[in-house]
């Protein structure tokens, strides 16, 4: 992914406070059109409040944001596709009539893709959304993003109720639209694995800040881990030192940067993706409140 | 046509695994010239990957000269493709008799992949590469 490519989503020095809570502060962040980025942090490390601050439902204190090449304004709201965490949909309302309300309210509403969508995750079309399973809810929800055909999905833990078999059909679901309409996916996730060959990019927030913001390839190719015994530790020395564990008489080390420098019994190894994103979520402080939620 | 599996466990990347699989059916016959490759949307969705990591790979074997897009319909490996020489009857037969002398001698296949790096690597490092290998990342 190179300069020249349009941005998707631009974030520039947003801060939101709740109470004394940081909860995004100063973030800044650029999005690539056509990328596929995860969002990971540790519980109340800011993923949704950031999501919800790109898609308009939040308000930053301080700073701005463009989207879809234009500051967020209500004429852009079609081309963007939300889901929420927990999929909040009406409860009351069938499974059909969800798409239908779905049809109603939305100007580029694909009615067939979205049944397609229904169809596929095996939903009863005439139970209740209140009746279905959380998983069930999710796949409901993502066929009403997808169904508006949206240029941007923001999808906050899309995967996190999903079956095995569910989370890879949604995962194909999503690639296809990825590579039929060039669409534009930001997702947050707990588990390295379910994104690790889908995105693009990797953003790692932690207490509100953005700690990591890399091509998923970079991430990798630009991390090494140093392991050795602690009296070597000096190898380390002036080395950028992501995290530093120690295991007895042993290290471990993830350092940024492929400097590396030998020294008696220190072994440099290139990382993993899951390696890399761990020691950026671990050395995270966390905040000591949870994450407040606005109704 | 061709299936392409991922090790998700292997420390290799996506592209690269993909660049290998082509290159592999290409000289195992499975993919002879003038086939079309899947196109990224059908490797995404079946395999559940980035299309632009299918893209990528598929641009790597263009620049390699083994397959080319053509406007429209897809990507195809090259018809003017020159014979793999990876079937070699004597390379073969060298081959075998050195495995066979490996094993006895007590070595592993793990063993026997980490001799082949390491000898490939000694090659390489001394006589500059003549070859276009694709960029394995080796982890560990």
């Amino acid at each position: 992914m190179s300069d020249d490519i349009p941005a998707a989503v631009t974030v520039e020095g947003v801060s939101r406070r709740f109470g004394t809570t940081d909860a995004l502060r100063d973030c800044t962040l650029t999005i690539p059109a056509g990328a596929v980025v995860a969002v990971l942090g540790r519980n109340g490390a800011g993923k949704s409040t950031l999501l919800r601050a790109i898609v308009g439902l939040l308000r930053p204190d301080r700073g701005r944001l463009t989207v879809l090449g234009q500051p967020l304004n209500p004429s852009i709201l079609p081309r963007i596709g939300y889901v929420a965490q927990q999929a909040p949909l009406y409860r009351n309302l069938t499974v059909q009539q969800t798409l239908r309300l779905g049809a109603r309210l939305n100007p580029r509403w694909a009615t067939d893709y979205a049944e397609h969508l229904v169809h596929t995750a095996t939903l009863p079309t005439t139970a209740r959304v209140g009746s279905l399973s959380a998983g069930q809810r999710t796949r409901l929800a993502l066929a009403m993003a997808l169904g508006k055909r949206p240029d941007l999905l923001i999808l906050d833990e899309p995967l996190a109720a999903l079956d095995p078999i569910a989370r890879t059909e949604v995962i194909g679901t999503l690639m296809a639209e990825v590579a039929d309409r060039g669409v534009t996916i930001v997702l947050s996730a707990h588990v390295v694995a379910d994104i690790q060959h889908i995105c693009d990019r990797v953003v790692v927030l932690a207490a509100g800040g953005i700690r990591l913001d890399a091509e998923t390839d970079a991430a990798v190719a630009e991390h090494r881990i140093a392991v050795g015994a602690v009296r070597d530790l000096a190898a380390l020395d002036g080395l950028p030192v992501v995290e530093l564990r120690r295991d007895g008489n042993d290290f471990t080390a993830l350092v940024h940067g492929t400097r590396t420098r030998d020294a008696g019994s220190v072994a440099w190894h290139s990382p993993t993706l899951e390696e890399v994103l761990l020691g950026y979520l671990r050395t995270a402080k966390p905040q000591p409140v949870e994450e407040v939620r606005v109704a | 046509m061709v299936t392409f599996r991922i090790d998700r466990r292997s420390g290799t990347a996506v592209y690269a695994q993909l660049v290998h699989q082509v290159r592999q059916a290409i000289r195992m016959g499975r993919l002879a010239p003038g086939d079309r490759l899947p196109t990224a949307r059908e490797v995404a969705e079946r395999t559940h990957i980035n299309p632009n990591t299918v893209l990528r790979a598929y641009r790597d074997l263009e620049v390699a000269g083994l397959v080319e897009p053509r406007q429209g319909s897809g990507t195809f490996v090259r018809e003017d493709l020159p014979p793999q020489p990876v079937d070699d009857p004597a390379l073969r037969q060298a081959l075998t008799a050195w495995l066979g002398k490996a094993l006895e001698a007590g070595l592993n296949r793990s063993d026997i992949h980490t001799l082949v790096d390491v000898i490939a690597e000694e090659l390489a490092d001394s006589a500059p590469a003549t070859d276009h290998e694709e960029p394995t990342a080796h982890v560990r």
